[in-house]
């Protein structure tokens, strides 16, 4: 069992190293699905929305002002070094992470992250341009996915891989969550478009942009339906990008990793996502609904969070600062 | 076409083609002479890529961004026999278990100082001396676990040593990944020749970390203690924890409780009972040594002098490496082995001597002088190079502190081919074997060489234009 430990900030690391990159593949996502929402009428304030999202309003005004186009929003979002929550950023981060962790992952892991964002580093402020966002978007979602791939190909399987995989998890509900208020928040108020054309091409775009258009196609061949679609991302029982898909292996992960490697810490998040994952099971979309989707989507933010600072408090050196303390 | 043409080393020694006398060519040499020039350099091209890609690299942070750099690589390897291995082994080990017993001798009897051999002030006066370290025992007394000395050769062909690394010394990871890369890079160089392999380093410094952990615990685990990512040499480090299969920490993911160790895991503290430290003395406690070390342990030399937990290298073997006392080494080797030294130190005078600085004096132009505390090239003089000014300055200096100084006559450094602008010239190199001592001494074949890339250039430290180059030994 010597070999089977790791260390508190390792878990730390790895946990993040996945939320990084988890989070640059979903707002590559977001941007994508953006710019083909843009093409209506309301284009202008559809890229003010995706600041709005996610709360970054005053960094990007300090930035560019109240230039909310889809230069400024794209190079924000993608190209920015200065911007905490760019792409480019998350990309980093998950690369230093990775640095920390060499001695841990695989060779292969770091390899690929380290061309990544040099890669991604050495773009020219022009390559995040509104008709060249698609082309970008589909290769930093490619990039995501060959280190998702590589590190199911190539990661030891012991608790670092539980970490990695709750990390992931995590932050693809928490952004899940993201994607659907995007459109309910900003679309869904203008009643008279329900149903339209332009409409369905934008919930074609939406599920597009979660990679779940044709799962959606076979489970409901009768049509796009806004509640339906919100009701696949968020409670559909097999869709990997759903936020209770995601809980459930997240809960099942938590309880193998304590039983597996005799951790004792975890019971708090643990209960978190039990309870989440019955709640998630038990409700249609259309009590969500009747509650408020939105609120509904705050909620199970903050519930993510909730197991995120648990796991940090257990296993990531809060206890044992705590003990330290008392030593 | 043919690679080497244009290749003349002159008067020096020459790592692949041998001495002025009689030069060899050697199947290396053949192979590599079959190469055009262009085809050369995109292979140089793609293996620099390469050690990029896969993040071989010392990072050097500003306050925005880490960038990462890469040693640069010479894919023309240095190549040394299986009869100039066996006397170079021979020579190391004899140097390491010296020192080894110089190191024990001065934290304990001192008989060497007593006996006169050695200057006491030059060792107790020394600022890496650790009066703490006196009458503590550490395991089959080995201080130097892990030893570099650098090596040079001159005109004949002889190896001289230059300097001892008894503290932390670094570079063995490129050794091995030098390796790796010229296996993917020059596959057709190695036809036909045999060269020993530099894999096993990794389990022999396991090995001997095992040997010198606490004997009562059965299953020891063991650690490589590292400032962090910020450090230059950090690629080393996950390297090292990578090869010996143990985890990297840093002093923040240690704890001391009751005189042991314990490292903080996701289930809590595990203990520890010998770490590979990559932290100098100073930083290493700061209830013990310097106490505003962010780096270190509060506590951990409280541990190790209780023998709860080993340090390679040991605390204080700083007092045994730096240039005063390397100018005694041959002295010290023949006072505790009864042996000459197999590798003879370049002629050096200690101009503490009255003697020593007397010749320095009188011979300042021809002469290379050199402060004995410092480290990494800086300081040095280099007599014939020198303005009328500097060698002024120096003179002054040597007379108002000659004690600080030893100086050495300018060798004729060896070269090897190595892959320029111009085509493949002579470049000057160095070697730097890596010594493993747990319970016995094993050298790893091969070692460092480092090249200076300038033109005329004696320098082949990285911080100062160097590169380095795959060290081969054939096998007999």
């Amino acid at each position: 069992m010597a070999s089977m430990i790791l260390l508190a900030r390792y878990a730390e690391c790895i946990f993040w190293l996945a939320r990084y990159v988890e989070r640059a593949e979903n707002l590559a996502r977001i941007l994508d699905v953006q710019e083909t929402f843009s093409r209506d009428t309301r284009g202008q304030q559809n890229w003010r929305s995706v600041i709005q999202i996610n709360s970054d309003e005053a960094r990007f005004e300090d930035r560019f002002g109240k230039e909310f186009t889809p230069e400024t929003v794209i190079q924000f979002y993608v190209t920015d070094p200065t911007n905490p929550t760019s792409i480019q950023s998350s990309i980093r981060a998950a690369r230093e992470n990775a640095r920390t962790l060499r001695p841990l992952i695989s060779t292969e892991m770091w390899s690929q992250l380290n061309i990544f964002y040099n890669r991604l580093r050495e773009l020219p402020p022009s390559a995040a341009s509104p008709h060249r966002l698609s082309s970008l978007c589909a290769w930093i979602k490619e990039a995501c996915q060959a280190h998702t791939g590589i590190t199911e190909g190539t990661f030891y399987r012991d608790q670092g891989w539980y970490f990695y995989q709750l990390g992931r998890l995590i932050e693809r509900a928490d952004q899940t969550t993201r994607i659907v208020d995007i459109k309910y928040h900003h679309l869904l108020p203008s009643v008279a478009d329900i149903g339209t054309p332009a409409d369905v091409a934008q919930w074609n775009a939406l599920l597009r942009s979660a990679a779940g258009y044709h799962a959606y196609r076979r489970k409901h061949p009768s049509g796009m339906r806004p509640e339906l679609v919100a009701g696949f991302l968020l409670l559909d029982d097999f869709f990997p990008r759903s936020v209770r898909s995601c809980v459930q292996e997240a809960d099942r992960l938590l309880t193998e990793l304590r039983s597996r490697f005799a951790v004792r810490g975890g019971s708090a998040a643990l209960e978190t996502l039990d309870e989440l994952r019955a709640l998630l099971g038990g409700k249609t979309i259309r009590d969500v609904m009747r509650s408020g989707l939105h609120e509904f989507n705050d909620m199970i933010q903050l519930q993510l969070g909730g197991v995120g600072s648990d796991l940090a408090h257990d296993f990531f050196g809060g206890a044992l600062q705590d003990l330290a303390g008392a030593a | 076409m043919s690679a080497l043409a244009g290749y003349d080393p002159g008067a020096l020694w020459c790592e692949l083609l041998g001495g002025a006398e009689r030069r060899q060519h050697t199947d290396v040499a053949r192979h590599l002479d079959a190469f055009s020039l262009d085809e050369l350099r995109n292979r140089a091209v793609a293996a620099e890529r390469e050690l990029y890609n896969l993040g071989i690299t010392f990072t050097v942070y500003s306050e925005k961004d880490a960038i990462d750099r890469i040693l640069p690589f010479d894919l023309i390897p240095r190549v040394l026999t299986a009869d100039e291995w066996t006397h170079l082994e021979r020579g190391v080990i004899q140097r390491v278990t010296a020192l080894n017993a110089f190191i024990h001798d001065i934290y304990h009897d001192r008989k060497i100082l007593k006996d006169g051999v050695v200057p006491a002030d030059l060792v107790l006066g020394n600022a890496n001396y650790r009066p703490e370290m006196v009458g503590v025992n550490v395991a089959h007394n080995t201080y130097v676990h892990v030893c570099g000395i650098d090596l040079v050769r001159d005109e004949s062909g002889q190896f001289l040593v230059l300097e001892d690394n008894a503290r932390t010394p670094s570079g063995v990871s490129y050794v091995i990944e030098n390796r790796h890369m010229m296996q993917r890079a020059f596959p057709e160089l190695f036809k036909g020749t045999g060269v020993r392999p530099v894999d096993s380093y990794g389990p022999k410094l396991l090995a001997a970390m095992l040997d010198i952990a606490p004997s009562h615990v059965a299953d020891p685990r063991i650690v490589l203690l590292s400032p962090g990512v910020f450090n230059s040499a950090y690629f080393e480090h996950i390297f090292l924890a990578r090869e010996m299969g143990v985890p990297l920490v840093e002093g923040r993911d240690l704890v001391i409780l009751n005189d042991h160790v314990f490292m903080k895991t996701t289930a809590g503290l595990a203990p520890v009972h010998a770490i590979y430290r990559r932290i100098d003395d100073n930083f290493l406690d700061p209830k013990a040594f310097l106490p505003t070390s962010m780096l270190g342990v509060p506590g951990l030399f409280e541990a190790y002098k209780k023998g709860n937990v080993a340090l390679a290298n040991a605390v204080g073997t700083g007092a045994a490496d730096d240039k005063a006392v390397y100018a005694y080494l041959p002295r010290i080797i023949k006072y505790y082995l009864d042996e000459d030294a197999i590798l003879p130190n370049v002629e050096t005078h200690i101009c503490r001597e009255a003697d020593g600085l007397a010749y320095t004096l009188a011979n300042l132009d021809q002469l290379v002088v050199k402060p004995v505390g410092e480290s990494g090239g800086y300081g040095i003089v280099i007599g014939p190079k020198a303005s009328r000014a500097e060698l002024d300055q120096m003179r002054a200096k040597l007379i108002a502190d000659p004690a600080n100084f030893i100086s050495q006559p300018v060798v004729g450094l060896s070269v090897s081919p190595t892959l320029t602008d111009d085509g493949i010239r002579p470049r000057h190199v160095d070697l730097r074997p890596f010594a493993i001592t747990g319970r016995d001494t094993w050298v790893l074949p091969g070692g460092l060489t480092r090249v200076a890339l300038k033109k005329g250039s004696l320098v082949v430290n990285s911080s100062q234009g160097g590169g380095s180059k795959d060290t081969w030994v054939l096998e007999a």
